[in-house]
């Protein structure tokens, strides 16, 4: 007999064990006796809803909606009866089947790990079913037939549904093997299907971190160091506690946290806070230096991240040579939520409310910072308001924060740390600064004999939890994309530096292919022109033995209509990358601005993903890594001077806005494949797919990022 | 003490008057539907209606609101919000839905005043509702979708 206690008991974790998911409406499920749980992944009610335990975060990416089609598949469920819950923090239960011991999101991995995992849980959940109507009616398991929900043997023109079988389900024993549907017969995967969290994400209703609310919760706002690496000297706290609404100032190792009983009356009292900073062994450096630093460095020789013939001979022999140098700033995330999470310290363990990422590491931290052990920290996962990484932090920041806070103010009541927008444009943890250099050589045919490229930057897992990750001295996450480049060139050498810089760095929205992308896809333009040949033509040529990198190729060049006529004052330029393995192909259409920049009119893009799962949600995020890959290539950047960040909020870093986002049409290569990544492989190709059509319009390279660099300051229009 | 009207009815809340509308309803009132982005009216997710004008509540200071009415996203309705919010589920606008709030209200705000409008006219009234996610071209077609059926 499993019911949802009996298998809650049997998977018990302390304090842990009889939490259940959090709804769309951020309140906490109740686990009942009277409901068929078959497994962590699925709950069947008596009054026939069916709700399915999500694993992975949902910040945008789709991912509660695609983990549902899944099982709901498997299950032949109905879509309306489908609901859905963020699961609590188990790694027992919950671990990411890629990562290993490790419950998270990230990666673009939440449907390709789930899948085989989410189907049995499915197709045992109504082998179940099945069983439960066989021995109820009498008939044999094999006449029965489940569809849309209800569960019918025709022969005796007998029918139920889930919610009605549910209790005799639940004192069945699960089957050791299921057979899961061939996929010609999906009847969800593969189709469009609302979103499970549409609705209440346009009434209001659906409730992110930021809007958690109870009697007597204290919001926190923290003092930080103007440079990064700074530590409280001395803090006066009169002014602040002067401030009506304001309870108490505590210091905290992210700074002094101002406790009040609303966010205004916290901001007011960090306002009036005065703090003096200890910047001896703070970063000093400006972005300026930086790129200097990383340029003489890329001029030498670095760790090996990949070697084959000889790249240098190979140049040596070459009938031409071409070099360039490329720039790439800080980035922040910047999600529309900015960071928040609810700590509420109690007698029986902790709470903690959060878009967490990696609630694995979220509650470790928070574990170790209140003093029990990680069982008893509750972690009750909220929606997250976009994240682009930044909710996944290896050291749990912001979670830690607020442990941090919450301890310090006793108590029982939930504190709220929220970071300001400025906090979060100021507040480190961007996507590191680069420098790239270029080498490759053309024989006298225009061939590519050779190729050398030399990207410097700091390491993204350096110095943190997943350190061992660092192979050979060399951070994939730092140069995957070159280290990977699929074009049959004879010689290539891909060599890393590896800096240490006090800026903290994270990975941001397909992390290494951000950069790698648009310096190896532009430098390939840049050899086409140079050898008189058509870009695409190229890269056909160069994939020969790259089908999906071809295929998904063609298809984007045959809907943008690639070598077809274009108005004047208008070009086209064409990019293909694979990043979470998953294969992109982009082709933008751009015009020039009165101030010089680009203007892209319209993007036609290809993707093979695998099985798509959810077309809709893989066109959304095609369209949204497109225009966050845009925001990153025309406008956004971090600039440093004597350590200290320039930029405050949106008016400064300026993001993506309706009037820039071009019209784009996705095109999805058919494929029976296992289903790869899909929230961040559409972002690398689009800055290089626009500075290839800029050149087209133009004759002008882009070699710095952001585009708004070309526009001398003060002539750059809205 | 402050009285306004908000989503229909009289209220009256204990702030002081620097505290922007945005914080009222989010702290005082509990209406978290109305989200906070950036606090300096660049992001356009606070957005509500005032008077029935869409307005950032992060900027608008408790002393201005007595007398006026509020509407937020907990309170909108009508024709042009049940066609926007119907156009906005239809086409599954939302990703990660923080931001989506604000657009709706200032959607809402643009049809009221431009029954069928443009693109141009789109990019003009949304341009200040930022996203994040980059939702910007189901936002552009939902807005036409909701036009179509109003019959503007």
């Amino acid at each position: 007999m499993v019911t949802r206690r009996r298998f809650l008991q049997s998977t018990a974790l302390g304090g842990a064990a009889l939490l259940v998911g959090v709804r769309l409406d951020g309140r906490q499920a109740l686990a009942a006796d009277d409901v068929f749980a078959p497994n962590a992944f699925v709950r069947i009610a008596p009054d026939n809803t069916v709700t399915i335990i999500g694993k992975h975060l949902e910040m945008g990416q789709g991912s509660y909606t695609g983990l549902a089609v899944i099982l709901a598949e498997e299950l032949d469920a109905d879509w309306s009866q489908i609901r859905v819950e963020a699961a609590p923090a188990d790694v027992t239960r919950y671990n990411n089947t890629k990562w290993g011991p490790i419950q998270g999101t990230g990666g673009s991995t939440s449907l390709a790990e789930s899948w085989e995992q989410l189907r049995r849980a499915g197709a045992t959940a109504r082998a179940m079913l099945v069983e439960a109507a066989a021995q109820e009616w009498g008939v044999p398991a094999s006449e029965i037939t489940v569809d849309g929900g209800v569960v019918s043997h025709a022969a005796s023109n007998r029918r139920a549904t889930f919610g009605e079988l549910a209790s005799k389900a639940a004192a069945l024993t699960p089957p050791a093997q299921v057979t899961l549907k061939d996929p010609k017969d999906f009847k969800l995967v593969g189709k469009r299907v609302p979103r499970l969290d549409g609705s209440a994400k346009t009434d209001g209703s659906a409730k992110f971190t930021m809007d958690f609310a109870e009697p007597g919760m204290l919001t926190a706002l923290i003092a930080r160091p103007p440079r990064f690496g700074a530590t409280v000297k001395w803090v006066d706290t009169i002014g602040a506690r002067r401030v009506k609404g304001v309870t108490r100032v505590v210091q905290v190792p992210a700074g002094v946290a101002v406790v009040a009983t609303s966010f205004w009356a916290a901001r007011k009292g960090r306002e009036a806070l005065r703090v003096a900073w200890d910047e001896s062994r703070a970063e000093t450096r400006g972005s300026d230096e930086l790129f200097a630093a990383y340029r003489v460095l890329a001029g030498r020789p670095g760790t090996s991240a990949r070697r084959e013939g000889d790249a240098a001979g190979a140049l040596r022999g070459a009938t031409r040579v071409l070099e360039a140098f490329y720039e790439f700033p800080y980035l922040a995330h910047a999600p529309m939520e900015p960071l928040d999470a609810v700590v509420r310290l109690g007698a029986d363990g902790c709470d903690l409310w959060a878009g967490s990422q990696i609630p694995t590491v979220d509650q470790q931290v928070v574990a170790t910072i209140v003093g029990l052990p990680p069982a008893k920290v509750r972690v009750h996962t909220m929606l997250a308001g976009g994240s682009f990484g930044r909710r996944a932090t290896p050291n749990g920041d912001v979670a830690g924060e607020a442990a941090a806070v919450a301890k310090a103010v006793g108590g029982d009541k939930p504190v709220k740390v929220v970071w300001t927008r400025e906090d979060d444009i100021q507040g480190g943890r961007y996507r590191p600064l680069y420098v790239h250099r270029l080498r490759a050589g053309l024989d006298a045919q225009g061939n590519i004999v050779g190729w050398e490229h030399r990207i410097v930057g700091q390491s993204i897992l350096q110095g943190t939890p997943f350190e061992g990750m660092v192979k050979n001295g060399v951070d994939a996450t730092s140069v995957e994309g070159a280290s990977t480049l699929p074009y049959a060139i004879p010689n290539i050498t891909v060599e890393l530096h590896t800096t240490r810089v006090g800026v903290p760095v994270l990975w941001w929205r397909s992390v290494g292919s951000t950069h790698t992308a648009f310096s190896t896809e532009t430098f390939l333009d840049e050899l086409a022109q140079a050898a008189g040949r058509d870009p695409l033509e190229v890269r056909r040529t160069l994939l020969a033995k790259h089908p999906r990198h071809r295929a998904t190729l063609d298809l984007a060049a045959e809907k943008a209509g690639w070598g077809e006529p274009l108005p004047p004052g208008r070009a086209r330029g064409i990019a293909v990358h694979e990043s979470f393995e998953s294969v992109v192909a982009q082709v933008a259409e751009v015009s020039r601005r009165p101030d010089g920049l680009p203007k892209v009119e319209r993007v036609v893009c290809a993707v093979d993903c695998g099985t798509a799962i959810n077309p809709d949600v893989v066109r959304a995020q095609m369209e949204g890594g497109i225009g966050f890959g845009l925001a990153g290539a025309l406008w956004s950047e971090i600039t440093l001077v004597r350590g200290r960040v320039q930029q405050r909020n949106f008016d400064g870093y300026r993001p993506l806005r309706i009037n820039d986002m071009p019209a784009v049409e996705v095109h999805i290569v058919p494929s029976g494949a296992a289903p790869t990544g899909v929230g961040e492989p559409g972002v690398p190709p689009i800055a290089p797919a626009v500075a290839n059509a800029l050149y087209q319009l133009t004759g002008q390279r882009v070699r710095r990022l952001p585009f708004a660099r070309l526009a001398p300051a003060g002539t750059r229009t809205a | 003490m402050v009285t306004f009207t908000i989503n229909g009815a009289s209220q009256t809340v204990d702030v002081d008057s620097d505290v922007p509308l945005l914080w009222v309803l989010r702290d005082e009132l509990t209406l978290t539907g109305t989200k906070y982005g950036c606090g300096v009216a660049q992001c356009g997710a606070c957005t509500v209606h005032v008077d029935g004008r869409a307005v950032r509540a992060c900027v608008m200071p408790a002393a201005s609101l007595p007398g006026r009415e509020v509407v937020t996203i907990e309170g909108v309705s009508g024709k042009v919000a049940q066609a926007v919010q119907t156009a906005w589920r239809k086409l599954d606008v939302a990703q990660c839905g923080y931001c989506q709030s604000g657009q709706i209200m200032s959607a809402i705000a643009l049809l009221t005043e431009i029954p069928r409008p443009s693109d141009a006219d789109i990019d003009a009234g949304m341009s200040g509702n930022v996203c994040r996610c980059a939702t910007y071209v189901r936002i552009r077609a939902a807005i036409h979708e909701a036009a179509g059926t109003l019959g503007g």
